[in-house]
C-alpha cells in the first residue's frame, strides 16, 4: 500500500499541488486522473522520489520515503517500476538489453537466467521473437509494451504509469489497460496509474482519484464516477461529444 | 555564473561514486574507449598530418638566414607540435566532435525521461552516464595525442619530401635534436585536463538539458564554446605552471 500525506508542491510561485492525501491499495488498479495541468505528474513524480515535496509524506507499507537517506532512497526504488508517458526506452540499447538492464544492475544472475526472465517478461506482455529490434523500430504499442516488460522485469511491488495510453490507438490503448490490470492482480502489485483516457476510467478503475487545480477533488470507483453529482468531474467525465451522448 | 558552477560541482560529486555495478561499468568503458577514442582516429589523423605539414613549410618558408641551419625546420616542428598543436589544437577538435556528441546524447536521455527511469531504478544517473566517458577520454585522449604527435611529424617530412625546401635528412635531424622528454609529459598533462574538461563539461550542458530538441542542439552548442574557452584558458594556466 503507497499513501501520500498531505502532499504540497511549488515550483516558484506557482503552487502545483495543494494538501493532497491519498492511499492506493495492493492487487488494484489505482487511477489518478484530472485535465492536463491538474498536477497529476507531478504528483506521480513527488510519490517516486524524482521531486522533493514542499510539506507532507509518502509512505511506501509504512516506509517514509521522504525522510530516507539516498542509500535507503535507492534500495526501495529497486521495489518500483515505472512506465513513462514516452516509454524511456534506453535508444542505445535494444529490446533484450532494455528489459535485461535492471537484471544487470541488480541481480547476479547468469546470462542465461537473465534471458530467460526477459523472454518470460516479453511472452507476458504479448510479444515474441523482438529480442534484437532497436527501440527506434518499435511501434508506439510495442514501446509501452517492452517499457512494461523492462518495469516488471525485477518483480515490483510497486507500479507506476504516466499516461499509458498517450498517442495509442484506441484498441491498443485497450490491450495495455488489460495488460497493466491482469498484472497487478497476478503479481499483486499497488499500481498508480496518471490519465485522463476515460476508456481506462471505466474499463480498469477499482480506486479513482479525481485531481483539480492541485486538490484532491474527488475519490471512488468506476461505477461511482458515473453517477457523482461533482460538477468538475462530471464537465471533466463528460467532456466529449460521445461521452454526452452516452449519458 | 556561481548556480552553474555549483551544479557541475554537485554533479562531478554524483559522478565520481562507484559504480553500482563493475561489470557493467567496464562493458560501458569499453563501448566508450570506441565511440570517443578510436571513432576519431581519422579525423584525428588527417588534422594532424596536414599540420605537420603546414608548420614544416611555413618554418621553411621563414628562415632566409644562411646562418640558421635548415636542421631548424624539423626542430621547430617538433616543438610546435608537441608543445601546442597536438595537444591543443585535436583537444579543440574532439571538443567538438566529442563535446557536441556527449552533450545531445544526455540531453536526449534527458528529455526523453531516460535519465528519470535510471533514477527510478535505483541507478545513480551521473555516475552511469558520466564516468564511464569522462574515464574513457582522460586514458584514450592521450594515446590520441601521441599517435596524433607521430602523424604531424611524418606531416612535415612527408611535407620536406615533395617540396624540396629542406631535404628529409635535414628534417629529421632537426626532429632528433635537443630533445627534452619533458615537452612529451607537459603536452600529456595537458591532454589528459583537456579530456576531463571535454567530457565533463559536454556532460553537464546534456544533463541539466531542460524543453525539446531546440534545446538539446542548445545544449550541444553550449558543450562545445564552454568546453573551447576553458581549454583555451587552462592552457594558458598550465603553460605558466609547467613551462615558466
Amino acid at each position: 500500500m503507497i499513501q501520500a500525506f498531505n502532499i504540497s508542491k511549488s515550483f516558484g510561485e506557482s503552487k502545483i499541488l495543494n494538501d493532497v492525501s491519498l492511499s492506493f491499495e495492493k492487487g488494484k488498479t489505482n487511477l489518478i486522473i484530472g485535465e492536463s495541468g491538474s498536477g497529476k505528474t507531478v504528483l506521480m513524480k513527488c510519490m517516486v522520489g524524482l521531486y522533493d515535496v514542499n510539506k507532507g509524506k509518502v509512505e511506501y507499507d509504512g516506509r517514509n520515503i521522504s525522510k530516507m537517506s539516498f542509500k535507503e532512497k535507492r534500495e526501495i526504488r529497486k521495489e518500483l517500476g515505472m512506465l513513462f508517458q514516452g516509454g524511456a526506452l534506453f535508444d542505445s540499447f535494444n529490446v533484450e538489453e532494455n528489459i535485461m538492464f535492471p537484471l544487470s544492475m541488480f541481480t547476479k544472475k547468469s546470462y542465461e537466467e537473465k534471458l530467460e526472465r526477459v523472454n518470460f517478461c516479453l511472452k507476458r506482455v504479448n510479444l515474441e521473437n523482438v529480442n534484437n529490434l532497436l527501440t527506434s523500430e518499435l511501434s508506439g504499442g510495442m514501446t509501452k509494451r517492452v517499457a512494461i516488460a523492462r518495469a516488471i522485469s525485477l518483480n515490483p511491488k510497486y507500479l507506476f504509469c504516466d499516461e499509458p495510453n498517450s498517442g495509442l490507438d484506441p484498441k491498443t490503448a485497450d490491450v495495455i489497460d488489460e495488460l497493466i490490470s491482469e498484472i497487478t492482480q497476478e503479481f499483486q502489485i499497488t499500481t498508480i496509474i496518471n490519465t485522463h483516457d476515460m476508456n481506462s476510467v471505466l474499463n480498469i478503475g477499482d480506486n479513482i482519484a479525481f485531481l483539480y487545480k492541485g486538490k484532491l477533488w474527488w475519490q471512488g470507483n468506476k461505477t461511482e464516477i458515473l453517477k457523482t453529482d461533482n460538477n468538475e468531474l462530471n464537465d471533466f467525465v463528460f467532456a466529449t461529444e460521445l461521452t454526452k451522448r452516452l449519458k | 555564473m556561481i548556480k552553474n558552477i555549483g551544479r557541475y560541482v554537485i554533479l562531478m560529486l554524483e559522478t565520481f561514486r562507484r559504480p553500482d555495478k563493475g561489470s557493467v561499468f567496464c562493458k560501458q568503458l569499453m563501448r566508450e574507449f570506441k565511440d570517443l577514442g578510436i571513432d576519431s582516429l581519422g579525423i584525428v589523423a588527417i588534422i594532424s598530418v596536414f599540420m605537420g605539414a603546414v608548420v614544416a613549410i611555413q618554418t621553411a618558408y621563414n628562415i632566409d638566414s644562411p646562418l640558421i641551419p635548415l636542421s631548424m625546420v624539423g626542430f621547430t616542428t617538433r616543438q610546435s607540435i608537441v608543445l601546442e598543436f597536438s595537444p591543443t589544437i585535436i583537444s579543440l577538435i574532439l571538443a567538438g566532435k566529442v563535446g557536441s556528441r556527449i552533450a545531445s546524447e544526455i540531453g536526449t536521455m534527458r528529455i526523453s525521461e531516460q535519465i528519470d527511469a535510471l533514477r527510478i531504478m535505483g541507478v545513480n544517473p551521473a555516475s552511469y552516464l558520466l564516468l564511464p566517458k569522462i574515464t574513457a577520454a582522460v586514458i584514450i585522449n592521450p594515446v590520441l595525442i601521441i599517435i596524433s604527435i607521430v602523424i604531424g611529424l611524418f606531416g612535415g617530412w612527408l611535407a620536406c619530401l615533395i617540396t624540396g625546401m629542406v631535404t628529409p635528412t635535414d628534417y629529421v635531424v632537426g626532429l632528433r635534436g635537443w630533445f627534452e622528454a619533458f615537452t612529451i609529459f607537459y603536452a600529456l598533462i595537458k591532454t589528459v585536463v583537456f579530456a576531463f574538461i571535454i567530457t565533463s563539461v559536454s556532460g553537464y550542458m546534456g544533463y541539466y538539458t531542460k524543453g525539446g530538441s531546440l534545446e538539446v542542439g542548445a545544449s550541444s552548442t553550449k558543450a562545445v564554446v564552454y568546453s573551447s574557452i576553458l581549454i583555451i584558458l587552462f592552457n594558458l594556466i598550465l603553460t605558466q605552471m609547467l613551462l615558466s
